[in-house]
């Protein structure tokens, strides 16, 4: 062990010093005892950084043990910068979902844009060229000034990174509710696509290799980014906003294709995002899975401001930088490589046998630690966890004798004033500043249940998409979990593709509240329910903990991000009607269950303002069921469109079929005069799950029906398209129905966002603030 | 024939327009790196969509200077066939191959979407194989694609008939809904003084698949071949 001292000017470790690094005195004594003396300035920041809920899981990795991992699919598990599985046709798919909620709850567009950077260098990092973006937003009521510019800013974010490094975003879903009014969730996911063969990971290996630093030099932004993540937000939050980076897009597409092209040369072992806790992390990371010490020198790593300590350089968030582990004798090779690319690149440390991590300033060693036990010491937290007895009595309350408004005796209101709801209605006011097309692999774009991308060089095509309804899942945290998996297997299978694996993005509040953490462990334990039984494992993800404010936690959101595969490209679904006379089915879950209450609806939200009730029970078995026969008809050339029922019941899942493509709507009669006996709210909008609506020719109804009682599905045959018709008809007993205008249906769909949205003075400062910002 | 790419750094639309090329219209492509000088005998090249350096000063400003942009102006004053698309749209107008100039959208915002073109010169070597008039869908992508350009220029381009394609809505009309960026007479496309410079902020080369959409940017590949085919 090399002798390791306090460095000129470094301020003396107090024990405030120490709680500014969010580090509790037991913490700070275990570092004590892991070095045998106290540390250094640097070394406490090093620490703060790698003992990060962010970085360490601290409160997370037991629960995360639980869940599944392993299937004849999957390539690469978590651990790494993202989960691989294997696609056939010797194709693999590297995908993974991270948070960036912090960041942009105080400064959106450069939140959200560096969140899809971030992302992205997880995927090619892996070998993979990205192909698809996807983001899982939520907001307060767009009734708030502070939250439309949230919004607005979030989305130009999101958009001018991705589309400058020209990758489109596909899908996705924004979701409104007060719960998320000051602490936004801003959850990037990306997809990308490579040979098997070209799978590499992010191991440090062979004893004497280059440590290179590539890419953008370093500055003082986003200094302690990971540990500011892991910390409830507060009224101070705002000044802390140095602490979010600044995006550089153009040098991320140089950074992409000068990785791939790094990673196909042979050139280098291992290669790495410096992401959060920048340096320290990925070196940490890097040395920890290879088993072997590393030496870095600070100051050899290209800088960008005079003057930086060792504890700025190595903490430093500054994005786009990339740390490669090169073969020795290689090093030429690789500066050439990036210098076609117009990078830099400078050696800045060595893979050592001796087993430490160990930090030099020139000769000068400033922070030193034994081993890897840097990343695999840390704290590990199993905290009380108890049910809040008012969530109980909220599940608890009886939802069905809340009295109709008088309004909603006109049944044709309450169904325009769903489709308005901002979080049904149409998201393209976001979504048309996405490029979704660029690479051309784009099959189905934004607005569909799944988006589909074809794979090139095969047949067959992935469907991808990000759910979960947070309501749900803090009304009843087990059941909802389960829930967000099995809608997005729904949403893939829909598109027509087979379930294959998830990745997931834990957004929490802070675990040490008894009752977060009782969500946490709830939700996990449901989330591996439902994966086991859909045969889904968790190939990689994120914890975001914290995420509170004053006003209390954001609801527990754990977003699924589904992988689905699409064996031929012949089995693609829309999720609109087209086909006149196409006969209405509904898959799944039987209408008029008791099942059907209306708990935890969006209906509830939405016309009465009430968050109450048990949110509609999630069978995964069922689910499994209703899934594998709705392949089977697919696959068998029955269906002519499939559209899952799901935020807004069976009520606003007909409407969308019917006027989600506002160029081309499709009217129909629907007959739900069997079940005249349940109350047509109650019909309409309770959630339940498993349900899908599919349309298929006459001539298939005998098909389906022998398909799916194959597979204890029952169908129920509900209506027919009528393409001539101007409206959506539903019938409801002898004398009742609701006659719903198409136009009506589509102009409450498709204008309400924009109608907010636009001519807004957030949304035009956050147009003329990028501007800026920008350059 | 063959169809040279222009690469620059920040390219994304170039493997696009390779692919189209190759596989949708089977004939030759070769990228072009910026930093090049030599075209390598091409007979098409083709500046595409992206952003070329960044483009955070203003779109294409920077990559006019690039060595191979000097080999793509003497190429198309030699009058060879120049497409430009997007992001070459705003770089071969910064080069001086085009006139005019695109700036901001109108509503500030970036828009991508399916867009509606209407075919207002089918005698261009790049529109040969539409019929005059025809509506055409073809997706757009792009912050910076409203065109304009002084009063004389306007007369002129559209004296000389040089305008190509205009917004318009699905049954051929100009109308202001149509016009996605508030580009001035609805210009999607102009061609240059001697027609063999297209620029165009649609993207043609996103539709050739009928996979992905009606395949109706394909013509426009296809009216280069039956040029040289003549």
């Amino acid at each position: 062990m090399s002798n390791v001292a306090p460095r000129p000017g470094d301020p003396r470790i107090t024990p405030a010093l120490v709680a500014e690094h969010g580090l509790t005195e037991d913490e700070f004594q275990r570092l004590v005892r892991m070095l045998g003396r106290e540390p250094t300035f640097t070394e406490l920041g090093i620490i703060s950084a790698l003992w990060s809920e962010h970085c360490s899981y601290k409160h997370s990795r037991p629960l995360l043990r639980t869940l599944p991992t392993e299937g004849p699919q999957v390539l690469q598990g978590p651990g790494e910068n993202a989960g691989v599985v294997s696609v056939g046709d010797g194709l693999a798919v590297a995908f993974k979902i991270e948070s960036h909620n912090h960041p942009s709850a105080v400064e959106p567009y450069q939140g959200a844009a560096t969140g899809v950077g971030g992302i992205l260098r997880d995927v090619f990092t892996m070998g993979a060229r990205p192909i698809a973006m996807l983001n899982s937003l939520r907001f307060g009521s767009l009734d708030s000034a502070r939250v439309r510019y949230l919004f607005a800013g979030v989305v130009k974010g999101i958009g001018d990174y991705g589309n400058c490094v020209g990758i489109p975003t596909v899908a996705g879903e924004i979701v409104f509710d007060d719960a998320y009014e000051t602490n936004p969730l801003v959850n990037a996911m990306c997809v990308g696509v490579m040979k098997e063969s070209e799978l590499i990971t992010a191991k440090a290996e062979g004893i004497g290799n280059p440590i290179i630093a590539v890419g953008a030099r370093t500055g003082r932004d986003g200094i302690h980014g990971a540990s500011f993540a892991s910390e409830d937000l507060s009224e101070a939050s705002d000044a802390k906003r140095p602490r979010v980076q600044v995006g550089d897009p153009f040098t991320e597409k140089l950074l992409l294709e000068a990785s791939l092209e790094l990673i196909r040369s042979g050139h280098i072992v291992a290669i790495q995002d410096m992401g959060a806790a920048g340096l320290t992390s990925s070196s940490a990371e890097m040395a920890e899975r290879g088993e072997v010490g590393v030496t870095i020198d600070v100051s050899r790593v290209p800088v960008r401001e005079s003057g930086m300590t060792p504890y700025e350089i190595l903490l430093s968030e500054s994005q786009e930088r990339m740390l490669v582990v090169a073969k020795r004798g290689h090093e030429n090779a690789v500066a050439e490589i990036l210098q076609r690319w117009d990078l830099t690149a400078a050696v800045i440390g060595e893979v050592i046998a001796e087993p430490v991590y160990r930090v030099t300033e020139g000769d000068t060693v400033v922070a030193e630690f034994p081993g890897s036990r840097l990343v695999t010491d840390c704290p590990r937290y199993s905290p009380e966890a108890r049910e809040s007895d008012a969530i109980v009595r909220l599940r608890e309350t009886d939802v069905a004798s809340i009295p109709e408004l008088p309004e909603e005796a006109d049944p044709l209101w309450t169904l325009e004033r769903m489709l308005s709801s901002p979080t049904i209605a149409s998201k393209a006011w976001a979504y048309r500043q996405y490029d979704s097309t660029v690479r051309t692999n784009t099959v189905i774009g934004p607005g569909g249940d799944a988006a589909v991308l074809r794979l090139r060089g095969s047949n067959r095509a992935i469907a991808v998409k990000t759910d979960c309804n947070g309501r749900y899942v803090y009304l009843s945290p087990r059941n909802g979990a389960r829930a967000a998996v099995c809608e997005a297997a729904r949403n893939v299978a829909c598109a027509g593709a087979r379930p294959l694996a998830i990745t997931n993005c834990l957004n929490f509040g802070n675990p040490r509240r008894p009752e977060n953490f009782f969500q946490l462990s709830e939700a996990i334990a449901g989330m591996g329910e439902a994966c086991r039984a859909l045969g889904t494992p968790v190939t990689g993800g994120n914890v975001s903990l914290y995420n509170e404010s004053p006003s209390g936690a954001v609801y527990p959101t754990p977003v699924i991000g589904m992988l689905g595969l699409i064996d031929d490209l012949s089995h693609v679904t829309p999720a609109t009607w087209s086909e006149d006379d196409a006969v209405i089915v509904l898959l799944g879950e039987i209408l008029g269950e008791p099942a059907d209450g209306l708990g935890g609806s969006e209906y509830l939200a939405r016309i009465h303002g009430t968050v109450a009730g048990a949110p509609p029970k999630c069978d995964p078995e069922l689910e499994r069921d209703t899934i594998a026969c709705l392949l089977e008809c697919i696959r068998a050339g029955h269906v002519r469109s499939a559209h899952d029922c799901s935020d807004g019941g069976l009520g606003v899942a007909l409407a969308e079929c019917a006027i989600a493509n506002r160029s081309a709507v499709v009217g129909a009669e629907v007959d739900l005069s069997a079940w005249a006996d349940v109350p047509l709210r109650e019909l309409l909008y309770n959630e339940a799950q498993a349900r899908i609506i599919v349309t298929v020719p006459e001539s298939s109804l005998a098909e389906i029906a022998r398909i799916a009682v194959k597979h204890m599905v029952p169908p129920m045959v509900i209506g027919r398209v009528r393409t001539g018709s101007g409206n959506l008809e539903i019938k409801h007993g002898k004398n009742r129905a609701l006659v719903a205008p198409l136009d009506r249906l589509a102009a409450a769909y498709h204008d309400a966002i924009p109608a907010i949205m636009e001519g807004s003075v957030e949304s035009a400062a956050v147009l003329e603030q990028a501007a800026v910002t920008t350059v | 024939m063959k169809f040279g790419i222009v690469t620059f750094p920040g390219s994304n639309c170039d493997y696009d327009a390779y692919r189209a090329v190759v596989d949708q219209l089977g004939a030759e492509a070769t990228y072009l790196w910026h930093k090049s000088h030599e075209l390598e005998g091409v007979d098409v090249v083709i500046l595409p969509g992206g952003f070329s350096y960044g483009d955070y000063l203003r779109a294409g400003a920077i990559a006019r200077f690039s060595p191979i942009m000097r080999e793509v102006v003497a190429h198309a004053r030699r009058g060879g066939p120049v497409l430009a698309i997007c992001n070459g749209f705003q770089i071969a107008c910064e080069a001086g191959l085009l006139p005019g100039a695109l700036v901001r959208n109108a509503g500030m915002r970036f828009i991508s979407d399916a867009v509606h073109l209407r075919v207002e010169n089918e005698s261009t070597m790049f529109t040969s194989q539409y019929e005059k008039g025809a509506v055409l869908r073809i997706p757009i992508a792009h912050g910076e694609g409203r065109y304009v350009a002084d009063a004389a220029t306007i007369a002129r381009l559209q004296d000389d008939d040089r305008v190509v394609f205009r917004y318009c809505d699905a049954a051929g009309n100009l109308t202001g809904e149509a016009n996605p960026n508030g580009s001035m007479r609805a210009i999607a496309g102009i061609v240059s003084d001697e027609g063999n410079v297209l620029g165009m902020m649609p993207h043609p080369e996103r539709a050739v698949d009928p996979l992905l959409g009606p395949p109706d940017g394909l013509l426009l590949f296809e009216s280069l071949l039956a040029r040289t085919a003549v």
